[in-house]
């Protein structure tokens, strides 16, 4: 770990402004948040980031979880990830996002990590974490250790000749198939950014993961209504029963009218370089019957364009599996 | 066998203390954070090393450019292998001293064999400093190419051909000639040991004389091994393990950490501290080897054995010897008239390998055991009546009887308790109340037992306690509290009363926390040294002035519950405390010294036995296999503590259940790093995958072993695990997993019949 400055900000323009100077907000950046630091701590320790201060902006009033009068869910970004899974709210309105988040972790993390802090959860990869070996996402231009080593946890989705890093959240998968929206305050004053605009596919990039500039602070993440009658759920397959990444995941909502898909949302996680949504396959359930045989059908189109590496080509039928049970189980609670 | 040491034993329906389920008497200490671990311990002027580590595992150091972390706020030295000063090469083992793995002591020279080899090591006063520093270290390498293959059978040897061990028959010609056969290959992977305590070493350095705080599970070796290491006399060294937060095997010899941190505090006159980081424990403390096995099993129709063919070979390090024994089981488990079993070892780039739980035995049942249920299948025979069918008389290896084998009455009583007279063999048949699939396997196991040398002293105090001395170790399965019971049972003194002191080399040379040997060992000793105590306060009583027992001789007294009396009127009583009170004494004491069965000659063939029966679930379309139900059936001897004994034997089952399906050392091919040095990708289990575990002891004493007829079970329990993991996974799929661990890739294959190797 590098020596580094502490600060704290004493409100969201103190926090903007102590920020906008760095020259990134992504990998490298000199100027880092910190929240639970469930994360960033981490990569700190291991040289795998090495900001030379932190903003503590634990102070800032961003811990909010209500429901507005239009019946958004919004949710501020020190919301803890147990305090979001937990919301009596959120549980009834997102089944999904709850057992997402409950699903990963442990008590004790969920307890610290916040909901902002999860949306920019970094990446697993063994040769990210490792600085002594080549990483494009830590070191531009250094090589992509992984896509002829150890793979077998990494991305089949999403994926570039650069990098094929899997985002590990599972917070994010349920965000991005809720359709949610980041809220953020930067140099130039607050915007909003829908979800599926938030992340960036590495490409020839991969140290770009999202839209956020030196400066941008998350303040909040509001989410859309769910249409009424609307179920949803999340499936995460793993190696061990608990306290594992991903090996795939699935976040559906779906609403079943007369004995047809009206409605649905399919993202799944585990297997792609960002929280992976699939409109292919919402649109070629709509409208179908909900039936295994169809959702088996719509699970071999959003696995269509995957492209496994040498350890895990067993994610593409597991996330297959995933998907299409995450759905039988959704319809089934309807 | 040596029956010295005990000329009279109490009797075991006389005690209030042996086989009664009993509280870690330290449990308070750790519960409550006051025991003192290793790391804990904090001296003045106390300054924290930490090793710069090789980033390649073949090839030599080209130059170390450490002016930076020289300059870095803190640090007070970085050495390198050329100013660590002298470290030596211990001299060969010699019976049960001078035990170290890897011999080439820290930064000997500029070779680097390994990832993660220790190339320098710089000293600062925090932590923090230490470490950065240390990675502010620049080190160029000469790289030569490296050999990571993860094949091992079938691969160039350490030796000119494979090592010829236990064999009997004509093994080849009865295969060829067997009604059914089976051969297969059966892989496991390296694994490594990852108890949370981490290894560490606090050396305190004062004229000449190393005091040092270690992370052992063999304080006495340790203590010799690194007096030969630092080249100064044994009463130099003193090593201390007060509380260990487990080793499995990883902490038993001397690691180089501990050199390294002793050359610091010798060089600078100071007390270091050295933990090792959990990335550095995947590297150069040791793993389980990666092992390859091959299985040939021979048959008659009716399952009779006529064949058992064992060739594996393990890797082991670049300079090292490490052989892991996974034949030690094979050659006794059952009757069979031709056995032959074959072991070599090949070199790879990693760091050397060292005993884990059960070594060889574990791996090499995970082998044998599978065979043997793939026998059954080929059998068309039921696992169970299978082995009973070919339960030996005798240890048809050595020719001995077993000195207590009922590893078929464990069979029967595990599949009664289990259920497995419902078992439909079919694969796939069987469902649960969910209906879910469900899979059932089982497996036998075996481990040696023994006793080694141990040394023990038991003082009888004037304030009516009794304090037991040993230099071994508790290595958290429940040591302090066998010697406090031992004491207990011999003097009648209550257990609270007991204090009981170990992990200190000063103390009387004890036995390792190792091979589940300790509680055989130590209970001869540790009873012949109450039972000299006893004697001295009994001359104490008859001599002592005013003694209500003048005139009177040894052997008209006794020693009931911490009062000596007349045996002909026991109300001619004085206690403890008044006999040495009135003798002017603070204490008696009594030392004892017990032989070892090791290397020495014995009349029979010491084993503990078990069964394991296994159920999975299977979920096919989520791909989602758990371990569900495991019944546990071990023939172990005596247990003196029943509750720690369970304890021991579940732990273990839960390790064998991660060495089944999650454990697995994963080395980069191009570098030769250990990929997975974590433990967030280092996969175990957690609490989640841990399902009900049903242990029953039978509990017949071997008295051929000590006069309490205790074996040991810190390893028994994960033996046979895996087989009946894999067994059961094969009921389940249909899919049989000879490459460990089972992972979800192998079962996604629709089909049944299919094979994973």
């Amino acid at each position: 770990m590098q020596p580094f400055e502490w600060s704290t900000a004493t409100s969201i323009s103190d926090a903007v402004k102590s920020q906008a100077g760095a020259a990134t907000a992504q990998q490298g950046a000199s100027v880092r948040y910190i929240a639970g630091g469930t994360n960033l701590v981490d990569y700190m320790k291991l040289n795998a980031e090495t900001p030379r201060k932190l903003v503590d902006i634990n102070g800032l009033e961003l811990n909010g979880i209500e429901r507005l009068p239009d019946g958004t869910m919004r949710i501020g970004a020190l919301a803890r990830n147990s305090a979001v899974a937990h919301d009596e709210s959120v549980r009834a309105a997102y089944p999904v996002l709850s057992q997402a988040i409950l699903s990963g972790a442990s008590t004790q993390l969920r307890n610290m990590a916040t909901t902002a802090g999860n949306l920019l959860q970094k990446t697993r990869c063994v040769y990210y974490r490792d600085p002594s070996t080549a990483c494009n996402k830590r070191e531009p231009g250094s090589g992509c250790s992984a896509i002829e080593g150890h793979n077998r946890m990494l991305a089949i989705l999403g994926t570039s000749a650069h990098c094929i890093a899997t985002n590990p959240s599972d917070q994010n998968v349920a965000l991005m198939a809720l359709e949610a929206t980041v809220h953020v305050t930067g140099v130039k004053g607050p915007r909003s950014v829908p979800i599926s605009a938030f992340y960036l596919l590495p490409g020839s990039t991969p140290q770009q993961e999202t839209v956020l500039v030196p400066g941008d602070l998350v303040t909040h993440i509001t989410i859309p209504a769910l249409p009424e009658g609307a179920r949803s759920g999340y499936l995460k397959l793993r190696d061990r029963a608990s306290y594992e990444f991903a090996l795939s995941s699935a976040a559906v909502v779906l609403k079943v009218e007369n004995g047809r898909v009206a409605f649905v949302r399919i993202a799944l996680g585990g297997v792609g370089t960002i929280p992976w949504r699939t409109p292919e396959a919402e649109e070629a359930l709509r409208g179908k019957a909900p039936t295994a045989e169809h959702f088996r059908a719509a699970a071999e189109v959003a696995l269509r364009a995957a492209k496994p590496q040498s350890q895990n080509a067993f994610k593409v039928e597991l996330a297959k599996r995933c998907l299409t049970h995450a759905l039988m189980q959704a319809s089934q609670q309807a | 066998m040596a029956q010295e040491t005990q000329t009279n034993p109490k009797p075991m329906f006389e005690s209030k203390v042996i086989g009664v389920s009993t509280p870690r008497i330290d449990g308070p200490f750790k519960t409550t954070g006051t025991a003192k671990y290793t790391s804990d311990h904090n001296f003045p002027d106390l300054v924290y090393a930490w090793p710069v580590t090789a980033t390649i595992s073949s090839g030599s150091v080209t130059g170390v450019d450490t002016s930076q972390a020289r300059k870095m706020p803190g640090v007070v030295a970085v050495y390198t292998h050329e100013d660590i000063g002298p470290l030596y090469r211990t001299p060969p083992a010699a019976g049960f001293s001078m035990i170290q793995d890897e011999r080439r002591p820290p930064l000997e020279d500029a070779e680097v064999r390994y990832y993660g080899q220790y190339v320098g090591v710089a000293v600062a006063k925090t932590v923090e400093q230490a470490r950065a520093a240390a990675e502010a270290v620049r080190v160029s390498y000469k790289q030569t190419p490296l050999n990571i293959n993860g094949t091992l059978l079938g691969t160039p040897l350490s030796t000119p051909s494979m090592r010829r061990g236990s064999h009997r028959g004509d093994a080849a010609a009865s295969f060829e000639a067997s009604a059914v056969q089976h051969d297969a290959v059966y892989k496991t992977p390296s694994a490594t040991h990852n108890p949370i305590e981490l290894h560490a070493t606090v050396a305190v350095y004062d004229d000449g004389r190393f005091t040092l705080y270690e992370t052992s599970q063999a304080i006495v070796n340790h203590r010799d091994t690194l007096a030969a290491v630092l080249g100064v006399s044994p009463e130099n060294v003193q090593v201390i393990t007060r509380f260990l937060g487990s080793g499995f095997g990883g902490k038993l010899w001397p690691w180089p950490h501990s050199a390294l941190a002793a050359a610091c505090a010798r060089n600078l006159n100071q007390p270091v501290k050295l933990v090792v980081s959990r990335s550095m424990m995947f590297q150069s403390v040791g793993h389980r080897p990666a092992i390859d096995q091959q299985v040939k099993l021979g048959a008659e129709t009716n399952g009779k054995l006529t064949t058992i063919v064992h060739n594996y070979v393990n890797h082991t390090s670049m300079a090292d010897d490490y052989s892991e024994g996974c034949g030690e089981a094979t050659a006794l488990l059952y009757s069979c008239p031709n056995v032959d079993i074959t072991s070599g070892m090949a070199r790879r780039n990693v760091g050397t390998p060292t005993s884990m739980r059960g070594p060889g035995a574990v791996p090499g049942l995970y082998a044998v055991e599978s065979a043997m249920d793939e026998l059954a299948v080929k059998l068309e025979m039921d696992p169970v009546a299978l082995r009973l069918l070919n339960e030996p008389e005798k240890d048809e290896s050595s020719g001995k009887p077993f000195s207590s084998r009922h590893l078929a009455e464990c069979l029967k009583v595990g599949a009664e308790k289990f259920g497995w007279s419902q078992r439909n063999p079919a694969v796939g048949s069987m469902k649960n109340a969910e209906g879910m699939t469900v899979g059932w396997g089982v497996a036998a196991c075996s481990w040696g037992a023994m006793r080694i040398e141990a040394k023990a002293m038991v003082e009888l105090l004037v304030d009516g306690t009794a304090r037991v001395t040993c230099a071994t170790q508790d290595i958290g399965g429940g040591t302090y509290t066998t010697f406090a019971q031992l004491v207990s049972h011999e003097t009648g003194i209550p257990l609270q009363k007991v204090a009981v002191v170990l992990g200190d080399t000063r103390l009387p040379d004890g036995p390792i926390s190792g091979g589940s040997w300790t509680t055989a060992t130590i209970t001869p000793a540790v009873l012949s040294a109450a039972q000299n105590a006893v004697k001295a306060l009994v001359q104490v009583a008859l001599r002592a002035q005013h003694s209500p027992f003048a005139g009177k001789s040894e052997d008209d007294l006794e020693l009931v519950e911490g009062v000596v009396r007349l045996k002909a009127d026991t109300s001619v009583a004085l206690s403890q405390e008044e006999v040495l009170r009135l003798a002017n004494i603070k204490a008696v004491s009594g030392n004892a010294e017990s032989r070892g069965t090791l290397g020495a000659h014995n009349d029979y063939s010491f084993h503990s036995f078990g069964a394991q029966f296994v159920e999975v679930t299977w979920q096919p379309e989520i791909a989602r296999l758990r371990v569900s139900r495991v019944v546990t059936v071990i023939d172990a001897g005596r247990m003196l503590n029943p509750r720690t004994a369970q304890n021991q034997i579940e732990g273990a089952v839960v390790m064998g259940i991660g060495m089944a399906m999650f454990e697995s050392t994963e080395y980069d091919e191009r570098t030769g790093a250990p990929i997975n040095a974590s433990l967030a990708d280092y996969v175990m289990p957690v609490n989640a995958d841990c399902p009900k575990i049903d242990v029953t002891f039978l509990d017949y004493p071997d008295y051929h072993l000590n006069a309490l007829g205790a074996r040991g079970v810190g390893e028994i329990g994960m033996a046979g695990v895996a087989a009946a993991v894999t067994g059961a996974v094969y009921h389940a799929t249909g899919v049989r997993v000879r490459s460990l661990p089972v992972r979800i890739e192998d079962l996604l294959v629709p089909a049944h019949g299919h094979e994973v190797a």
